[in-house]
């Protein structure tokens, strides 16, 4: 079906506003976004990891979920969303549950808990191969705690425990692709994409890609890029330029992974420098101080390095 | 009713579990306990239950989608032993303030380290404040019995807690010993079905489960569970009070051997009371007036109840098969202990005994009574906090 922005507009929001997310931040978009990929008919139970969305959506007495919602703790969404899914398997079974209805479960977690501290219960449940989505919404540190790194802070970003100081300059290593790792684990969908702004089809390719893992049957995986303002250090408004700039730069490249399959979702015309990515962020404003240019080199070179790699993996020329 | 089977206690729990026919279980291997799952594995595969399995990669993951599939609406379990219940310490506490009626085998085992795979208590002693409901008992029978009683008691709408069902590692949970199994038909009967008020799963109804609970409720919400572990009391008579009148067999918060004239006695849990109970018997026909508590319910801890069994009592020996490490005694000398306080006036001492699997013989059990005994005839304490059985 052919992505229309002003029909799936419509739907009623199944993540409903009022919730306590800053202004500008990407992960309640990625959100609305996925689950705007559900058939209306259709009942969801979401599980969300310790983190700014849970946080910020479920304070009680309040939900902003409009499905059935659960968390239990940082570093398990993905077995927790796997025994719910289970308990599905078994209700259905026992014809404790009508026979046509569908419950589609869907995890959500930020870098922090899905790179780092979730990625051993993570790899457990996509192993399992349960009947579920696992979605990262990717901001590159740890922000709820006060933008801490995590590994997928990329090289030489600034955070409160890699600092710009005089000596060591940000973040030192290159960032995990778990991307990469998720497809290691033979999972039927894996897909990396971002909410973009509309000269790149808007939430064409997010909504796409949430619809296909949503109804792909087995463990899913999408890792999805979801800027922060107060992390990332850019104006509120320009949550959509921090991607597009970052899918044009090819710092966050939009593919996917159909049975060991790869297919890059976008192959801009002329790849912009990774400058103009850096710039636009706060977080790597040092980077650009005299005697400096070394650091934009090295990321340069790490970013035409993996888009190399993915340009000759993929397999739809 | 029922029919007699040779079965270890592992076995027999797994039995209980197939018995039981579970929604879910969520379970990863780790000695001694790592039977439970590998039974019910079989079960599962050879489709003699409903449930689904889920062989989780750790402990923390066990727990973890244990909670995601009680809160979805399923009759969920799982099975672990001293590190692994270690591992699981933050989902224990989320599956007790969620409220959801977990069923957990806790095989005890000496907690790490250095490491050990034998029997002590140290692992779910850990675990004793974690709103978890403890049963503790001394033979396979108990083991299985618990284990059916469990379901009911942590599913009744008064208190709606997580039970654990602890039974001594090795000893109890691979020696195999003749136990009186109940009809499958009369255990479904007996645990009925699970009906959940609110999970997330319902067709009709939605739920937001693990709130951010900020101060303005989080208080209410932990008064609350306090008073669910409150009514967990009655609810463990009457569920007992039930399973008596299916069996024959019948299970207080604690059992009383040879106390109704005892002027000494030694309160301790689990499968040491068996060795116990051949020295109180061996003293008995001595005509010393020597007696045994053995603790089943030690979470709700049954203040009042053991006052009035310990009333009177020249001297008592609390033993406990877990360290403190506070410098003053183990986790049941200081319940016991706190019980007592402006309610009796009882000499206690304490003994840890039993660490990492030493044997504990009735030689060993009968210095503790001969202990006692000169409390009883002095009326002085020379040592509170001891040890029993060690290489000084």
């Amino acid at each position: 079906m052919a992505f229309k922005l002003k029909e799936e507009a419509l739907k009623p929001e199944r993540l409903t506003g009022g919730h306590r997310m800053c202004a500008g931040c990407g992960a309640p978009v990625v959100v609305r976004a996925v689950l705007r990929a559900l058939k209306a008919e259709d009942q969801a139970v979401i599980c969300s990891a310790t983190g700014c969305l849970e946080v910020s959506t479920f304070m009680y007495p309040y939900t902003a979920w409009n499905d059935s919602f659960i968390h239990s703790a940082f570093e398990n969404a993905g077995a927790t969303i796997s025994g719910a899914e289970a308990a599905y398997k078994a209700m259905k079974k026992k014809g404790k549950l009508p026979a046509d209805q569908t419950i589609k479960f869907i995890a959500f977690g930020g870098d922090g808990g899905t790179y780092d501290i979730g990625l051993q219960s993570l790899s457990g449940a996509m192993e399992r191969g349960h009947d579920m989505v696992y979605v990262c919404y990717d901001n590159g540190a740890y922000m709820n705690t006060g933008i801490q790194r995590s590994s997928a802070t990329p090289r030489f970003a600034d955070t409160t425990t890699s600092p710009a100081g005089s000596s060591v300059p940000g973040k030192q290593q290159q960032r995990k692709d778990l991307t990469a790792i998720m497809a290691a684990h033979h999972l039927p969908y894996v897909a990396q994409t971002a909410p973009l702004g509309s000269k790149h089809g808007g939430f064409k390719d997010l909504h796409e890609k949430a619809e296909k893992a949503i109804y792909t049957e087995g463990a899913c995986f999408l890792n999805v890029l979801a800027p922060c303002p107060r992390g990332w250090r850019y104006d509120t408004p320009k949550l959509l330029e921090m991607t597009d700039i970052a899918v044009d730069t090819c710092v966050w490249p939009l593919y996917e992974i159909v049975d060991g399959k790869l297919t890059l979702s976008y192959i801009p015309k002329e790849k912009k420098p990774v400058e103009e990515y850096l710039k636009a962020q706060g977080r790597f404003r040092h980077v650009f101080k005299k005697g400096n240019e070394w650091m934009i080199e090295e990321i340069q070179k790490e970013v035409d390095r993996t888009w190399e790699d993915l340009l000759n993996r993929n397999e739809t020329k | 009713m029922g029919k007699r089977d040779r079965l270890s206690g592992n076995e027999a729990v797994a039995v209980a579990m197939r018995q039981i026919n579970p929604d879910v279980v969520a379970a990863f291997p780790i000695t001694p306990s790592t039977e439970v799952p590998q039974y019910f594995a079989a079960f599962a595969n050879d489709g003699l239950v409903d449930t689904e399995f889920v062989p989780v990669e750790s402990e923390h993951s066990a727990m973890s989608a244990c909670i995601g599939a009680e809160a979805a609406g399923a009759r969920t379990m799982t099975a672990t032993s001293a590190n692994g219940l270690a591992y699981m310490w933050e989902m224990l506490y989320i599956a007790a303030s969620s409220r959801l009626p977990i069923v957990l085998a806790a095989v005890n085992r000496a907690l790490s380290g250095p490491i050990n795979i034998h029997n002590d208590h140290s692992d779910t002693m850990g675990a004793r404040d974690s709103g978890w409901v403890q049963l503790y008992g001394e033979t396979n029978q108990e083991a299985y019995d618990n284990f059916i009683m469990a379901v009911k008691i942590a599913e009744h709408p008064d208190v709606c807690l997580p039970v654990m069902d602890c039974y001594d590692g090795f000893i109890t949970s691979h020696s195999v010993e003749v136990i009186e199994l109940l009809d499958d038909q009369d255990v479904k009967n007996f645990v009925g079905e699970y009906k959940p008020k609110a999970y997330l799963n319902n067709p009709n109804g939605k739920v937001s489960m693990g709130p951010l609970d900020m101060p303005a409720y989080y208080f209410e919400h932990k008064r609350q569970q306090a008073e669910a572990m409150k009514n967990a009391k009655r609810v463990i008579l009457e569920v007992s009070e039930e399973f008596y009148k299916l069996t024959g067999r019948k299970y207080g918060l604690f059992e009383e051997y040879k106390m109704e004239d005892a002027e000494v006695a030694i309160v301790l849990l689990n499968s040491t009371a068996g060795t116990a109970k051949a020295v109180v018997d061996e003293l008995r026909s001595k005509g010393v007036k020597a007696g045994l508590i053995k603790i089943r319910v030690f979470r709700p801890f049954p203040v009042d109840e053991i006052v009035a069994a310990l009333k009177g009592l020249k001297a008592v020996a609390v033993m406990d098969k877990a360290d403190g490490f506070n410098g003053a005694g183990g986790p049941l000398f200081t319940d016991i202990t706190s019980a007592l306080y402006g309610k009796a006036d009882v000499k206690v001492i304490n003994y840890i005994y039993g660490l990492g699997g030493r044997d504990v013989r009735t030689d060993d059990i009968e210095v503790v009574y001969d202990e006692l005994l000169k409390i009883a005839e002095t009326g002085s304490v020379k040592s509170v906090y001891n040890y029993l059985g060690i290489k000084e």
